[in-house]
């Protein structure tokens, strides 16, 4: 149990914020009642299908629909054609910049298909076999042309060229031919090779990451419904359904206020579901056939055709005084971007090196294509990639310097003024309490066994606020519809609800949440970035300061004295200065009661765009006892520990802390994409690609640090994003620890971990005595 | 004057030049000083940046205000999963 878990009173005074209750979609969820993406049947419903690449990299010569089009049962036929194809427009899209001319590519296949399992055509047909079927006589001719899978293969000058004209961004001058690197970006603070110069000791390592996929439960659904007047419906699993309006109102050529996005109840997205994939298709089969189609992927097209995140190659170098203070970094990432560009290398830069106070560091990242899937955002795009490498090589100096890792780190922990690599200097952060945490822990002095290692590391993500609209509808008993356009992914609800009731005064079981559909709310960003509970949180706070503006005018009518005069306390208007007890209160349900008769309707509004996000920072221990007969890893003991500014909702940021260091123990010692040398997926299933289950992984210990964020009513700072920054990094070096051996390429698979082991049997034996 | 300094690659679009002393109010008046001085960079002021306006990050912030005094950094826009 967390530390804070202790609390069940709210913290800092507040009756709600920061308590612990039932979780307003709790029943839902546990009776099946919820609908989330396949879920929604409506008459006359026909089912699409995709037909995708069975190559890595080909060119399209021709698309043959004629006999599935003459299927009886088939619908609709939609290729390339129906498709908007669209100049190049960089628009943001969660995660990163994105380009239209690409994601038009990327949801159908023009010229070429990049990758195994790109959308090639797809079809709406009475049932899902007549569907199959109709995909089976689709004649599709290709021009098979080499491929590339690996992010430095395709830097190479002789690499197969997935986009013709592609001329590298941020080089100069820029260069005469095309090749696979999008982009060079660039960061740097001070003079790194000074800093070199002044080191007494400096490690330099390099480091290799696999893709790894969300992995959410939930597979890609929606089902769209065009009329005939243009008007569409589309209902879809989604992590922001106003980008997904966006979107397929771009790719289809539609007015954005013709079509109406509601996002389902979501089962995991973890940045995977911030893009669209079978929405504008569904939209464009249903515009076709003048029928709702509803589309599903398989967990084989999920791993196919969805991005994962970027697998990467890093150098990282790192010198220090004796002393342990870090006189210089450097970093050096090629990450692959997927079919298109558009890795997230920038943030990887901008983060890596974030937890330190340092003088002198840069980083050089490189965004690069190859023929997989698109990456697309997981958990904090970028920084695991590059905080890993960062991370390890921070505990191989702890080690040179004969300092505890812990201690290395407090001795150069960024702290407000910190200036960042990428420019800007820190405000109020928590890394320092979350070191001296670790440090404190019982968990960090606990004994170890044989082949027994600890590792710690630290993590580091911005946050984002933006835009962010919320309405609070009161009922005539008092009663509060809390809406917001926030899909909720991992608990936004109930801590809504908790900032709601605090705000108002009134009792928790008062207040019902709804995510509004885009026709009923104003434009909401997507749910990501560790936004929801900040930003839409903002937005709560300040529509419950319009309706109880509004209800203290009301009253101040009745009452017939200055509004000045009411003021709002513990959910009831009340008389104040002068005025003091002439009238009895007036609770908010009796307010409410009457406002037919007082001006009508109440009703709180907000539409921000959310400034002041805090950044979070955090830092992992975590124990593994290494089996050196099977190479197997298995982890003993886990704590999580992370700065929240706020803990809201304690329960649900300890479930983030959780869900965040278990999705790292699979990508450190499980998840990869396994390609063959034909280019294609080996692994597209839960069976091959092995995510971690119960069996895998202890309770992980959680302990929230509260530094609240000062632009924050409540003092929120994201919390979803950071914890899946420090276990990769953590688990190499507890590894190191136990065994003696240190790994820098994820993941530390069983095979993997037993032949280093058979490699290096003297630091093995050293260990074990 | 508020003191203003450009990161990442955005120095590619400014003759090199990264760090500047400009009298402006908010982001609008910062990003049109910008604009003005270095045409090559106006088009990526408008999409995909982010100002960090004594530390504080902004996004989409057009009337976000700037001391005469502060210290603004030009960013990459942030995004996340």
């Amino acid at each position: 149990m967390s530390d804070s878990a202790k609390n069940d009173s709210g913290s800092n005074g507040h009756k709600y914020v920061g308590t612990r209750q039932v979780r307003p979609d709790g029943v839902d969820k546990v009776t099946g009642r919820a609908s989330f993406g396949a879920d929604l049947h409506v008459p006359n419903m026909l089912i699409g299908k995709v037909l995708r690449s069975p190559h890595a990299h080909a060119r399209i010569l021709s698309i043959d629909t004629s006999k599935a089009e003459a299927l009886a049962g088939v619908k609709a036929v939609v290729t390339r054609d129906d498709i908007n194809d669209l100049p190049s427009e960089m628009v943001p899209a969660g995660e990163m910049m994105v380009n239209y001319r690409d994601i038009t590519r990327n949801v159908m296949a023009r010229e070429k298909v990049l990758y195994e399992g790109h959308a090639v055509a797809a079809v709406a047909a009475v049932s899902e076999s007549v569907g199959l079927e109709a995909l089976s006589l689709i004649d599709v001719a290709y021009e098979v042309l080499p491929h590339v899978i690996d992010v430095m293969d395709s830097m190479k000058p002789d690499a197969p060229l997935l986009h013709d004209g592609m001329i590298t961004q941020g080089v100069e001058p820029a260069p005469e031919k095309p090749s696979n690197v999008a982009k060079r970006v660039e960061f740097a603070i001070g003079d790194v090779d000074a800093g070199f110069a002044d080191a007494d000791v400096i490690v330099e390592r390099e480091f290799k990451t696999k893709p790894v996929h969300q992995a959410y439960i939930e597979p890609h659904a929606c089902l769209a419904s065009v009329a005939k007047d243009g008007k569409a419906e589309l209902w879809c699993t989604t992590q922001g359904h106003f980008v997904v309006r966006g979107h397929c109102a771009r790719l289809l050529g539609m007015d954005i206020s013709k079509l109406r996005v509601t996002a389902s109840e979501i089962g995991g997205g973890f940045g995977g579901k911030t893009v669209v994939y079978l929405e504008p298709v569904a939209l464009a089969l249903s515009r076709k056939s003048g029928q709702p189609v509803k589309m599903t992927m398989t967990r084989e097209e999920v791993f196919r055709a969805t991005g994962p995140t970027s697998g990467a190659h890093m150098r990282i170098k790192i010198g220090a005084k004796k002393d342990g203070r870090i006189t210089a970094a450097d970093g050096l990432f090629h990450y692959q971007a997927g079919a298109f560009p558009g890795s997230p290398v920038q943030l990887g830069c901008m983060c890596a090196f974030a937890p330190y106070d340092l003088e002198n560091a840069r980083t050089v990242g490189y965004d690069v294509v190859v023929n997989r899937p698109k990456v697309a955002a997981y958990r904090a795009p970028g920084a695991p990639i590059a905080e890993y490498g960062a991370e390890c090589v921070i505990d191989e100096l702890a080690k040179k310097l004969g300092m505890d890792p812990i201690e290395l780190r407090l001795k150069n922990a960024a702290k407000e003024g910190t200036q960042t690599v990428y420019g800007p200097k820190l405000g109020v952060v928590g890394l320092v309490e979350t070191l001296e945490a670790a440090k404190a822990h019982d968990h960090y002095k606990a004994p170890l066994g044989k082949h027994q290692g600890r590792g710690v590391a630290s993590g580091y993500w911005f946050n984002i606020g933006g835009e962010s609209c919320a309405t609070l509808n009161m009922s005539e008993d008092g009663g509060v519809h809390l809406v917001v356009g926030t899909p909720d992914i991992g608990g936004s609800r109930a801590s809504l609800c908790l900032m709601a009731a605090e705000e108002l005064g009134i009792d928790l079981d008062k207040v019902h949440p709804h995510i509004a559909d885009t026709a009923s709310l104003g434009y909401t960003f997507l749910t990501g970035g560790s936004r929801a509970t900040f930003a839409s949180g903002m937005a709560v706070v300040e529509a419950a300061r319009d309706v109880i503006d509004k209800m203290r005018e009301r009253v101040a009518k009745m009452w017939d004295i200055p509004v000045d005069a009411v003021i709002w306390e513990d959910g009831h208007a009340r008389p104040a200065s002068s005025n003091a007890g002439a009238f009895e209160p007036m609770s908010l349900a009796e307010i409410t009661a009457m406002a037919n008769k007082t001006g009508g309707p109440l009703v709180g509004n907000a539409a921000i765009n959310a400034q002041g996000a805090g950044p979070s920072f955090g830092t992992h221990i975590v124990d593994v006892e290494v089996d050196t007969e099977t190479g197997h890893v298995e982890i003993l003991r886990y704590t999580a520990i992370q700065d929240a500014g706020r803990a809201v909702s304690p329960g649900y940021v300890e479930g983030q802390l959780q869900g965040g260091a278990v999705q790292g123990i699979g990508w450190a010692l499980n998840e990869e994409y396994v390609y063959g040398e034909d280019g294609k997926l080996q692994n597209a299933g839960f069976l091959d690609y092995r995510i971690p289950v119960c069996s895998d992984v202890p309770m992980i210990d959680t302990v929230i640090v509260e530094v609240p964020n000062p632009t924050h009513r409540f003092g929120v700072r994201g919390v979803g994003e950071t914890p899946i920054v420090p276990p990769m990094a953590a688990i190499t070096n507890a590894i190191e620890q136990a065994i003696g051996i240190r790994f820098n390429e994820l993941p530390m698979s069983p095979p993997k971990v037993l032949a280093a082991i058979d490699a290096s049997r003297g630091p093995l034996a050293d260990a074990a005595e | 004057m508020a003191k203003v300094v450009l990161n990442g690659n955005l120095k590619q679009f400014s003759d090199g030049q990264g760090d500047f002393d400009l009298d402006v109010k908010d982001v609008r008046q910062l990003f049109a000083q910008l604009g003005a001085r270095f045409p090559e960079l106006a088009p990526h002021l408008e999409e995909g940046i982010a100002v960090a306006i004594d530390g504080e990050i902004f996004q989409d912030a057009l009337f976000a205000a700037i001391g005469p005094e502060s210290e603004v950094h030009v960013i990459p826009k942030i995004g996340g999963g």
